[in-house]
């Protein structure tokens, strides 16, 4: 094959890192940040019609990932859009100076470079060390203001993310002890692909250990409760582009490295079933980040708890298993990373003009921006999952496929829905709605990245497209 | 029976959960990271004697980043920074010594009950060495909740990260050993004391943790 796409979604980025750490000029970076992100995008979306390379001990592209893929590379793209105007902003405002930015731009690819790593690698050690490396980028980017908050939660999220890397890297040695006996030394025994076909083969006891650890040590940067406490800080004090690329990719990231050690364990028949680990932690996550809600007065906090609920119902859906609850889960996961990177867009600019992130500062949005009040209006419905938006149908699956097979989880399911909404509305109310309060400087932001997201959204919830439908059937057929 | 080179081994992986228990009631920074230094020296002996076992000559590369950039850099580096900064004071410690060592005792334990149990039919010297690589573990992650000076929890986790090396080295021809190690310790060089503590020494004027607490962005 004269064109290889994986190795162009990863050298692309990698080489826009390094040249947008040398080049001086803010306008060129800036530039050249947005057209990295798209070639990136466009690499990503060749998978999809040029055929794939076969797998490697090192490379995997499969039907599962390249969902992964696509979206991470599309939201990267918008995202670099967004920021674009964000940032010219807050070099106006005096927050960043021309050095940071560049230093910022130079980490957007290397987070970039990094997540594409973890999602086409075969190999859980390169796995394990790319979302290593995406947790550090991060780590620097939240701490970018340098304010006392920003410093705050960067280290909170460092020593976190962290302990949480160093547990999964202590589950990634432990299924290498388990395949070693069976598949022999060396890099053989690290390949998920050989390590699936050998699961049967492998030491169950080991295989419970380690996915315990695993699940631990992934599940933090997932940001499931009781591991979540990064996520809301980290969310709320770095630049909002970095808050839609954490919720929107980076946690979909890792939540895909643990379905792949989930599928490890589930081709084994002795091993423990993941599933309800992944329910009860999912469940957890809902119902603690819905009442969480109700207590916001930040509104890049409030979302991030959304983040939360939401990361808990797609965990909630992939541990339930079968073929419908793993569709709904991937729906699920693709709207809300569209959704909440939209509604992110809209808060960034909703501060920027505001000049704060306090919710009592702010209201009467939809009189006095019209355009952002109502664009942050409607990505609230499709994120609290009215119809006919995306997410509607996305969780309609979810409960229904739980009704059929466990009524009783139903219950709390359901409830942590509905308190969410609640919640979310109320905040909304006094958001848009109501008396002006406030600045009221028009914004100056880029309408085009969030509108896409939410016309996306739209889309899917009242089409899906056949042959998208088919992918999905197909990969949570594949998730077991 | 066992033969000299398991009982060697043995004798090394034990040392370092042993030099972990030291950690856990140093209260002060400058005693802390001689303890840590001593830490690191262990864990590079112990990784050369894997790579002579095993005879796994990468492995002493690994052994060599532990005794130049664990055992002696980093000490040294977070030595001055201590003396700049002016806090070579007590530590205060979240629970006391007391507790803290039974709940050291408690997790190793655990982790012994845990590992042994099923890695029953895995090779016995990756599988002592496993079983002391999670006692570290567990022991850096009590170190670090324990602790609210900024430094002893870096130095905590490096004391975890050192229990990860000796399971990575433990696990018989695991590849990329060489290169997880080398990603941890630029994460910890980089990271850690390149830019926060600078930072948070810069803007507050301390480094305990409990002064960053302080604001949690809503009233």
């Amino acid at each position: 094959m004269t064109f290889d796409a994986v190795t162009a979604v990863l050298l692309i980025p990698a080489t826009a890192a390094l040249l947008l750490a040398v080049l001086p000029s803010y306008r060129l970076t800036t530039y050249l940040n947005v057209a990295a992100a798209l070639l990136t995008f466009v690499a990503a979306l060749s998978l999809f019609f040029y055929g794939r390379p076969a797998p490697g001990p090192y490379i995997l592209v499969d039907d599962l990932n390249n969902v992964f893929i696509v979206l991470t590379t599309f939201i990267g793209f918008t995202t670099s859009v967004f920021s674009a105007n964000y940032l010219g902003h807050e070099l106006e405002t005096g927050r960043l100076t021309p050095a940071l930015l560049r230093f910022y731009h130079a980490m957007y690819q290397l987070l970039m470079f990094a997540m594409n790593l973890a999602l086409v690698s075969n190999n859980i050690g390169v796995m394990w060390v790319a979302i290593e490396l995406a947790t550090l980028t991060t780590v620097l980017m939240v701490g970018i203001y340098r304010t006392h908050e920003a410093l705050e939660a960067a280290w909170k999220y460092f020593i976190l993310g962290s302990v949480g890397i160093a547990l999964a890297l202590f589950g990634t040695i432990l299924v290498y002890l388990a395949a070693e006996p069976v598949i022999g030394e060396g890099l053989n025994s690290m390949v998920w692909t050989t390590l699936v076909a050998h699961a049967a083969a492998l030491e169950p006891a080991l295989l419970n250990v380690a996915f315990v650890f695993l699940l631990l040590g992934y599940g933090t940067k997932v940001g499931l409760v009781p591991l979540h406490a990064w996520l809301p800080d980290a969310h709320a004090e770095g630049p909002t582009p970095i808050s839609a690329v954490l919720s929107g990719l980076l946690l979909n990231v890792a939540l895909y490295v643990l379905l792949r050690f989930k599928m490890l364990l589930a081709a084994n028949p002795h091993a423990l079933a993941p599933g309800p680990l992944m329910i009860g932690m999912g469940l957890v996550s809902l119902l603690f980040a819905a009442f969480m809600l109700y207590r916001r007065r930040d509104i890049k906090r409030l979302f991030a708890y959304s983040s939360i609920e939401h990361m808990g119902i797609v965990a909630f859906a992939f541990g339930m298993g079968g073929p419908l609850a793993n569709f709904a889960g991937l729906l699920h996961m693709t709207m809300h990373s569209l959704t909440k990177s939209a509604i992110f867009f809209a808060v960034g600019d909703i501060a920027q003009v505001k000049g704060t992130q306090k919710i009592a500062d702010m209201g009467g949005l939809t009189e006095t921006n019209p355009v952002l009040g109502w664009g942050l209006v409607l990505g609230v419905v499709a994120i609290a999952g009215l119809p006919p938006l995306g997410l509607f149908m996305s969780e309609f699956l979810v409960v229904s496929s739980t009704f059929a097979r466990e009524p009783l989880l139903a219950v709390p399911l359901v409830l942590g829905l509905l308190i969410g909404v609640g919640a979310l509305f109320l905040r909304l109310n006094s958001i848009a709605f109501g008396e002006p309060r406030g600045a009221t400087a028009p914004a100056k932001g880029s309408y085009v990245p969030m509108f896409a997201h939410l016309a996306l959204v739209l889309t899917a919830g009242v089409y899906l497209p056949g042959p998208l439908v088919a992918w999905f059937q197909n990969v949570a057929k594949l998730l077991g | 029976m066992h033969s000299l080179t398991f009982d060697i081994a043995h004798l090394l992986a034990g040392s370092l959960v042993l030099v972990s228990f030291m950690l856990l009631y140093q209260d002060r920074l400058y005693a802390l990271l001689n303890v840590y230094a001593l830490h690191a020296f262990v864990l590079a002996l112990s990784v050369a004697w894997q790579a002579f076992a095993q005879d796994a000559p990468h492995l002493y590369v690994t052994a060599a980043i532990a005794l130049v950039f664990k055992a002696i850099v980093i000490p040294v580096v977070l030595h001055r920074m201590i003396v700049q900064l002016g806090i070579h004071r007590q530590i205060e410690t979240v629970v006391g010594i007391g507790p803290t060592m039974l709940l050291g005792i408690g997790l190793v334990a655990l982790s012994m009950v845990v590992m042994l149990r099923v890695t029953a039919e895995a090779d016995p010297l990756a599988r002592e060495d496993l079983a002391f690589a999670l006692s570290v573990v567990l022991l850096g992650l009590l170190m670090m909740v324990t602790r609210r000076n900024a430094v002893s929890q870096v130095v905590g986790f490096m004391s975890l990260e050192n229990g990860l090396v000796l399971a990575a080295t433990g696990a018989k021809g695991m590849p990329l050993v060489v290169e997880i190690s080398v990603a941890f310790s630029i994460l910890i060089a980089f990271i850690v004391i390149g830019i926060f503590l600078f930072r948070i020494r810069e803007r507050f004027d301390t480094v305990d943790l409990h002064a960053l607490d302080r604001f949690r962005g809503e009233g």
